[in-house]
This record gives C-alpha cells, structure tokens and sequence, in this order.
C-alpha cells in the first residue's frame, strides 16, 4: 500500500462520506451536563462546533458521554476523524473517553508506526488514522474533534479540568 | 493569450523596464534549461523518488545558486558590521550591502535612497502603519503631521488583500479613530471598481492595495487607483509581492507611494524584503524601530535621527540576505523581467486548462488577457476547487506525485469568505516552471476525484 493509500483507508474514506453525529442536538433542560465547543484549524480554516451530553455519575463522580453531535466543514480527514470518535466515545465513561483520547494522541504522535495490539483494540475503527501520523501537517486535522470533545466537556461541567483528556 | 499583444523581447540592459509581452518574446527551451539548472533544489525527489514539480513559488520561491554563493561568499569573505568600523572587512561589507540596495532598486525602478531594508513584506508594511501612528502621537513634528491620522479618517483597502496589506491597517485604525472601507472583489474575481468614487473619498488618507493578488493572480488596475487616491490627496501603498518577482515593475512609473515587497518570493533569501517609499515622504516619516544605526546625535535628553533610509533600519541588519537579494534582482534583471512576464503568460495559460477538468473551478479570472501597457492582466497564481474534495485532501493526492501546491485560505480569509469557500488549492509558477510541470499537475489534478470516487 503506497502511503498515500495508507493515509485514506477505507474506513476513513467511508466515515468522511456518511459521518457518525452530523447535526447538533440540544437535550434541554434535565439532569444532563452539556457543553459545545467550538474548534478551527488555522491552517485550512476548517471548523467543527461540537455539543456534548454527559449523564453525571452517582454522588456526581464521573460519569457517561451520552451523545455526541456536531456540525463542521473541512477535509476527508477531519470529518472522519470526528465522525470515528463519536462512535467510539458515546457511551463511554468520563474515563474511558480520557482514555481513548491519550491513546489517540499516542497514535498520532507515532510517525506511521501505531501502537501496541492491546490498545489498538481500545481504538477500533480509529487506528486507521495511523497513516496519518506520518504527515505533520494532518495530525492537527486528525485531532479537530478530539480537541472540541475535551473543550466541551470541561464547558459542561463534566470535566473540572482538561488533566484527564490531554 | 487571447489578445494581441506586442511582442518585444525582454532587455537585459534594462532591469525593471516595463516591456510590452507576448507570445514571442518569452524564454527559448534552451534559456528555461539553463535557469532550471542554476536552481539546485530543483533536481531533488520527493516521496519516494517522483521528480519535484514544485508549484508553490507564490508561497515562496527557490534559489539559484548564485544567490546561495553570494551568502556563503559574503560570510566566507567580508562579514563585518556594516557602516561602522574603520576596517577593510567593514569598508567591503558596507560596499557589498549599499550595492545591492542600488541593484535592487534599479530593478524596481526606484533611487536607492528610497529603499529601506526590512525582514519581508509583512514588516514594510507595518513600518508605514507604525510610522503613521506615531505621526498622530505627534512624533515627527509638522513635517510628519500628514500622516497623522484621526477620527473622520479612513483607510482604504481590497476584499482581496492578503492579511499583511489587511490586518495593519484595521490595527492602525482601531489606534488612531481612522475607519476602515474596501473595495470589493466581483465574481470574477476582479477588483469592482463600480463605487470606486463613493470609496475613495475626500475623507480617504490612504489606500492599499495589492498589485497582483496571491490567491486569484489578477493585476490590479495601478493607475486608475492611483489616480482615484491622487484626486483626494491620498498616500498610496502597493503590496508588490506578488509582482516584483514576476512583471516588470517600475515603481517611479506606477507613480505609488509606498510599496512593500518580500526577497523570498523573488528568487533571493528569508528574512530580508524593502519598504519603498518616495523620498519626499520617507523624509518626513517618523521612525518605528529605534536604537543604534538609525540615530544622528544622542544625549540622555533626546535623539535626533538619521535620514532614510537608515532611519528606519535600527540595529544590525540582515546585510548576507540582503546581498543576496541584489543578485537575486541582478538575475531576474538579466533574464529580463520582459522574457520572464512572457513564460510566466504560458504557464498561466497552461494552468488555467485545469478549467476544463470536470469538477474543477478555477477561483478567478479563467484568461490571460492583456492590461495596461502591454501587461498581461492576471499571473500563474491559479486558485480552484474541486467539487466534493477538500482542499486539503487535493493536495495531499497531488503530493503523492511529487506535485508541491498550497492549499487553505492563503492568508485571505476575506476573498475566500467572498466566494463563499473556506479552502482552495493553489497552484503557482515561477521563471523555472516549464510547461511539462504544469501538464504533469493538470494529469495529477484530473484522477483526483476517481481517488476519492466523487462523481
Ligand atoms: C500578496 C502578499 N502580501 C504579503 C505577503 C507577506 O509577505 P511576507 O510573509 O514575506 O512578509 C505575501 C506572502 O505571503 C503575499 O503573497
């Protein structure tokens, strides 16, 4: 595979084309913590505006991303990579969603090489970003909505600090 | 070109005459060889081993040897500090900085006395914009009070301006009261001059605006604004970046005020790039950066200052780049800027063919016609889209083949916002582009959507 072709596999070319939470939802008043972000890239002026909803944890510890929507516009890239994430955080807990954010940024940060089996795994469909990691100028693309999913989270309320999602 | 044009060879004798171009008159196969070969980096691979088709001269240009020797050549054998010291090395080092502001500014058909050295184009325009906020604290004294600026003042710019000929003057404003107007960008993606007289008004201080916009490669109409600004009084500064490296450029002739203008994009180093200003208003202007170099007599008590240009050069100066600039004209000038405008129509003209790629949008004007004096009216600076593929992702496609372009907003968020787009691709060509590159890129170009399966 030529890296170019490594670079947009299919998974990513198919979530670019029908992306996973397009459309932002409101929940409204109730028991839900939600907070929406809104995320540029400077280089390409592409934008993603992104709204999370978070059902707090007992005795407000923790707690689950119960969904994920946004809006945005920019390259094949960026789309996918959001579209893969709100997959892979809806439903997740406060920690798990930490947890796949450091993993992804490990990811990206990998030049090409990817990371060990185990946390492949953890990333599914998102380890197809690993031919991204070997072009600097993308990563920022790849990471567009993983940055408005941890803004809007500490804008929920959910998160105190950025500390857990890096 | 869809006109005629009167073909008249380039002149190497005289560097910066506005010669009429034209078919005919541009680079034999032989002479494009000969410059290709002076250009090192041109002959590197790129992504596995594809030649370099490096379409991104707008962005910055690459460097003939001959510059790249003058820096070495300048460090090897004559560094010193320049306009002080009573030594040899100082004595050639001065010679060697004060000669090429002259080469330089014959090339642009200006005195060398009106060309101050500054990093890039991005700080000769903020040196104008600074001066004129310090001319309304009052610095200066009465010589300098015309460019002092207040409320009821306005500043006039393009839609099409690139954010170094935008973002200035909004500041300057936001310092001084003045107001900010423009002139808008029609879909052609021309300049629309229709209102021009409602905009350029009695109340109008300066206009800027670019010669060659870096993102459509349309010329602007020099004289009619120049005009526009001269019936009200108003100082003119041309951004000339994306023309000194391309057109003949005479600035006496153009008749501007100031004009900024970058040596990176025009064959020669980073870091270095000219204010032009006319000599009247240079001397009246008020210096920015202060401190050694730039100063006449100092007490503790006050400073009197030192006539331009070295009045707006403080501290030691970038003098290797600088030298390397006035090669960097001395080549250009040699080729003749004639023969180099003229190769450059066919690249634009070749370029411009992506047009008849189905799904690609060319974003500006989609022929080369001619302008005022011969001149064509838009450069090989092509701007596009492609219908159902980012921008971002068109360039990553052309990479793979070894085809180096731009892509994003190009530091014009305004005219892109203008046409309703956030990011195109672009794809511009210098003296060293042939016309073989431009087809490779339009081949690249054409499989583009089949990658993405867009329809
Ligand atoms: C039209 C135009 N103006 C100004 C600039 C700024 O030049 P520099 O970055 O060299 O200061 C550029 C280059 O990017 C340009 O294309």
């Amino acid at each position: 595979m030529s890296s170019l072709e490594q670079m947009y596999q299919q998974v990513i070319l198919d979530h670019a084309k029908h992306p996973h939470g397009r459309g932002l939802v409101d929940h409204g008043p109730g028991d839900l913590l939600q907070g929406e972000s809104h995320q540029v890239n400077t280089t390409c002026g592409d934008e993603v505006t992104l709204r999370v909803a978070v059902a707090p944890g007992a005795a407000g510890i923790g707690g689950t991303v119960e969904s994920v929507t946004w809006e945005g516009q920019g390259c094949s890239i960026s789309q996918a990579s959001t579209s893969v994430m709100t997959e892979l955080v809806t439903g997740a807990s406060l920690t798990e969603a930490a947890r796949l954010d450091a993993l992804f940024h490990d990811l990206m940060s990998s030049r090409g090489r990817g990371l060990g089996d185990d946390d492949e795994d953890v990333l599914g469909d998102a380890t197809a970003f690993t031919g991204v990691s070997q072009y600097p100028a993308r990563i920022k693309c790849a990471l567009l909505g993983w940055a408005a999913l941890k803004d809007s989270l500490v804008r929920s309320g959910a998160l105190v600090s950025t500390d857990g999602l890096r | 070109m869809t006109t005629t044009a009167t073909v008249r060879p380039g002149d190497p004798a005289r560097p910066g005459d506005p010669t009429a171009v034209g078919h005919g008159a541009e680079l034999s196969a032989a002479e494009l060889a000969a410059v290709r070969a002076d250009f090192p980096l041109l002959g590197r691979t790129v992504r596995g081993g594809r030649p370099l088709v490096y379409l991104d001269s707008a962005a910055t240009s690459q460097k003939p040897q001959v510059v790249l020797d003058t820096e070495v050549d300048f460090y090897e054998q004559r560094n010193a500090a320049v306009h002080r010291g009573a030594h040899q090395l100082a004595e050639e080092a001065t010679i060697a900085f004060e000669d090429a502001r002259a080469s330089l500014a014959a090339f642009v058909g200006a005195d060398p006395g009106e060309i101050v050295w500054t990093p890039g184009a991005t700080s000769a325009i903020n040196l104008v914009a600074y001066a004129m906020s310090n001319a309304t604290l009052g610095r200066g004294g009465v010589e300098a009070r015309r460019f002092a600026l207040g409320a009821g003042d306005e500043i006039v710019v393009t839609e099409a301006e690139h954010h170094a000929n935008l973002v200035p003057w909004q500041e300057l404003c936001a310092r001084t009261g003045a107001t900010l107007r423009w002139i808008p960008v029609g879909d052609d993606g021309r300049l629309d001059l229709s209102d021009l007289d409602s905009i350029v008004t009695e109340r109008t201080r300066v206009l800027a605006f670019g010669h060659v916009s870096n993102v459509t490669g349309a010329v602007a109409p020099v004289a009619r604004l120049v005009a526009a600004a001269r019936r009200v009084g108003a100082l003119t500064v041309l951004d000339a970046c994306q023309s000194v490296p391309h057109l003949p450029v005479d600035l006496h002739a153009l008749g501007v005020d100031f004009a900024a203008f970058s040596g990176h994009k025009m064959l020669g180093p980073t870091g270095v790039g000219a204010l032009y200003g006319r000599r009247e208003l240079l001397e009246a202007m008020p210096p920015v950066t202060t401190g050694g170099s730039m100063v006449e007599v100092v007490t503790m008590e006050a400073t009197t200052y030192a006539p331009p240009p070295q009045r707006f050069e403080a501290g030691t100066q970038m003098v290797a780049q600088a030298v390397g600039l006035g090669v960097a004209a001395d080549y250009l000038g040699e080729l003749g800027m004639g023969a180099v405008a003229a190769h450059e129509v066919l690249l634009a003209e070749e370029l411009l063919r992506i047009g008849e790629i189905p799904g690609v949008r060319v974003i500006g004007p989609s022929n080369v016609g001619v302008g005022p004096g011969g001149l064509p009216d838009r450069l090989a600076v092509v701007s596009f889209v492609v219908d159902g593929v980012h921008a971002h992702d068109v360039g990553q496609v052309l990479d793979d083949r070894g085809i180096a372009v731009r892509v994003g907003h190009h530091c014009a968020q305004p005219l892109h916002r203008r046409f309703g787009i956030a990011a195109t691709a672009r794809a511009s060509a210098s003296v060293y582009t042939t016309t073989d590159e431009v087809g490779a890129f339009r081949e690249a170009l054409a499989g583009v959507r089949a990658f993405f399966s867009v329809n």
